[in-house]
């Protein structure tokens, strides 16, 4: 008996070593539209973490990293907030990354300050979001820090009157700002602002209205997805594009997964972005090898992959600053005034807003070899969020 | 002038995408009196299989619908020969509701184990894409193919049903199954050809409107909305009141988003609520 004993003590002994020697993963949760129409977008989420995963190993130190995924799916708030909620009280999550759409990331906002919990936006581009908590970081881009390029470039390039079109919703309204307010102060005049619902597809009459409004160019933006490629089709073959109209954008209008289907009508778009997937660097062609690698398509990449890799390593130096402890504090102040090469370019989180800076370049749609590609003509160097800071 | 015209002609091309998605399941309602709320799931199965047959097999566009509508009611028939045919004789409302919103759900959950949770897209021949100058405008070439579908199906239904003896005997077998049966005519194989119908119109206005309401694996339940809605407010049964409701509606909504887009739906809705306040029975809906 007394035999048992002991053998059940050591038993129970090695299997507390076991335990203690294989430290806990962190969980890192990230709620993405991993389906529907935007799915592409959530994929990409993953696809770009997978890549920073491969290349840096799952372990930051000996402590391993999980990444746990959500869907998001569409703009529905209440529903991310219970995602969110799921991620830290079930699957105990020291980190939330992710979010596509800003409606969705506003909603999980509250949450951080109480759980403690980071959130790195992946996405979501409405200037605010990084006000609702000072545990926010985003690595993505806002409409501000885009948008203000496009009417610098449409003035420049002679735009007189223009037609603002965008998505009646957070990004869509910071667009709008910013455009108008930029553009107006360099002395071009806005003849008309749509704000199109977001759940529009039939852009017939947003075309006739532009046309009406005598406008030389039109500035818009729609999140990427089926409705930016419904709204381009629209501009072309509604006869607007014939009739020398200019279409202006965001890079969002012109993913690199959407060029095929807009076509070679679309030769001659502009548009202002931080990423193009024809980028030309050694980081850029890296991260596409991997991206390729692991079973991506070429022509799937997005922009949402490139923010998400970048976020994989915040989050990665965030684990090593705080050695796997729940620390937020001292984990968002090891990322501000972090900077590095992304294949984007030379970035850098920005210590007062802790939204990234970053190069914006100014792209032309042109077909090289026969494929439609976003060629990068002209770069505006370590552009804020202009909606948060002066300079 | 050349506005009104313009916008006017937006709204006929948007009217006849609704009708196209529409006329399916006003046939079912209307002659098998069967609220089918699997509408949807049966367009979108015909939207993946013609994006299946000219992404993955290359075929052309002018295959693809026919195969598409045609692989549908393959694919739907099993399902009227063991779940349908039960309601014909037991209309009651709920079990219709229960038994085809069920039908939905399944259908959504297999196509997105299946093909995935993403986007299909049907891409257009050259033929069709990119604009076509008819004069004072431009106008997308695939919004005419469009108007053509829906002016030819609208025309084909009409002849089928009031001047053909199979439409004679539908309509027997709907007014009075069993005085039509004590008459010889076989009422079953009458309503597995409607059925039939109703499935390859919805399989066929789920492809053709494909421009307007993307394919994805939630399109049976986003869209379910606007097909009753067109059904109820022209009447259930009525090609003509389909019609005639596809074109007042998208006259309301293309007005709307051209005076007032950021009222989002509301000019829709309010001109659903107004017909359906006035006519409760739809625009030419039979009293029940």
């Amino acid at each position: 008996m007394r035999k048992f004993a002991v053998s059940l003590t050591a038993f129970a002994a090695c299997l507390f070593a076991g335990t203690a020697m294989a430290a806990d993963p962190i969980r890192v949760g990230i709620v993405g539209t991993m389906s529907g129409p935007y799915a592409l977008f959530g994929q990409n989420f993953k696809r770009g973490i997978d890549a920073w995963v491969a290349q840096n190993g799952n372990k930051v130190g000996d402590i391993p990293v999980e990444f746990i995924y959500r869907d998001e799916e569409a703009p529905n708030p209440a529903k991310s907030r219970a995602l969110a909620q799921e991620l830290i009280v079930k699957e105990k999550v020291q980190y939330l990354a992710g979010f596509y759409f800003t409606p969705n990331a506003l909603a999980v906002a509250p949450l951080l300050g109480e759980s403690k919990t980071p959130l790195i936006v992946m996405n979501a581009a409405t200037s605010a979001i990084v006000e609702k908590s000072p545990y926010i970081v985003r690595t993505s881009f806002t409409m501000w820090q885009n948008t203000k390029p496009a009417a610098l470039v449409a003035k420049e390039r002679g735009a007189k009157k223009v037609a603002i079109a965008v998505s009646d919703y957070g990004p869509g309204l910071d667009a709008e700002a910013a455009f108008k307010g930029t553009f107006e102060a360099a002395g071009g005049t806005v003849v008309e602002a749509i704000r199109m619902p977001l759940a529009t597809t039939d852009f017939s009459p947003i075309m006739q209205r532009i046309k009406d409004s005598g406008a030389d160019t039109v500035f818009t933006f729609l999140p990427s997805g089926p409705p930016t490629l419904g709204f381009v089709k629209a501009f072309i073959d509604n006869g607007l594009k014939a009739s020398g109209v200019k279409l202006m954008s965001t890079g969002d209008v012109v993913t690199e997964p959407d060029l095929p289907n807009i076509g070679d009508a679309g030769i001659g778009i502009l548009s202002t972005y931080h990423y193009a997937v024809s980028h030309d660097s050694p980081e850029n062609k890296a991260f596409i090898d991997q991206f390729v690698k692991d079973g991506g398509k070429f022509d799937e990449i997005a922009m949402t992959s490139v923010a998400a890799y970048d976020g994989a390593r915040l989050i990665y130096k965030m684990i090593e600053a705080t050695k796997g402890q729940r620390d937020p504090d001292a984990a968002i102040a090891a990322v501000k005034s972090m900077s590095w090469v992304s294949p984007r370019g030379p970035v850098s989180i920005d210590p007062e807003t802790r939204h990234i800076r970053q190069n914006v370049y100014l792209r032309e749609l042109v077909k090289v070899d026969g494929k439609l590609l976003n060629k990068e003509i002209q770069t505006f160097e370590a552009q804020p969020d202009w909606a948060l800071s002066k300079k | 002038m050349r506005t009104v015209a313009s916008i006017a002609l937006d709204a006929t091309c948007y009217g006849m995408t609704l009708f196209m998605i529409s006329v399916g399941l006003s046939v079912m309602m209307g002659l098998m009196r069967i609220v089918n709320l699997a509408h949807g799931a049966f367009a979108m199965i015909g939207g993946y299989i013609a994006s299946y047959a000219s992404v993955s097999l290359g075929l052309n566009y002018a295959i693809a619908i026919p195969l598409a509508a045609l692989c549908t009611i393959l694919v739907a028939l099993p399902l009227e020969v063991v779940l349908y045919r039960r309601l014909y004789a037991n209309s009651d409302a709920l079990t219709q509701l229960l038994l085809t919103i069920g039908i939905t759900f399944l259908i959504i959950g297999v196509a997105n184990y299946v093909f995935g949770p993403t986007l299909k897209k049907i891409p257009l021949p050259a033929s069709l894409s990119g604009p076509f100058d008819i004069g004072f405008r431009m106008l997308p070439t695939h919004r005419i193919f469009v108007l053509a579908c829906g002016c030819a199906t609208a025309l084909a239904l009409w002849l089928l049903l009031e001047r053909t003896e199979f439409g004679i005997r539908v309509r027997a077998a709907v007014d009075n199954a069993g005085m039509a049966e004590a008459l010889g005519i076989r009422t079953s194989r009458i309503y597995l050809a409607t059925f039939c119908i109703a499935v390859g119109l919805a399989a066929f206005g789920g492809v053709v409107g494909a421009e307007l309401l993307p394919i994805e694996p939630y399109y049976a339940l986003r869209y379910m909305v606007i097909f009753l809605v067109v059904v109820s407010a022209g009447g259930a049964g009525s090609i003509a009141g389909a019609f005639l409701a596809s074109m007042l509606l998208g006259l309301a909504d293309t007005t709307g988003k051209y005076l007032m887009p950021e009222f989002g739906e509301f000019f829709f809705y309010s001109a659903v609520i107004l017909i359906v306040a006035i006519f409760p029975n739809g625009l030419l809906g039979r009293e029940h």
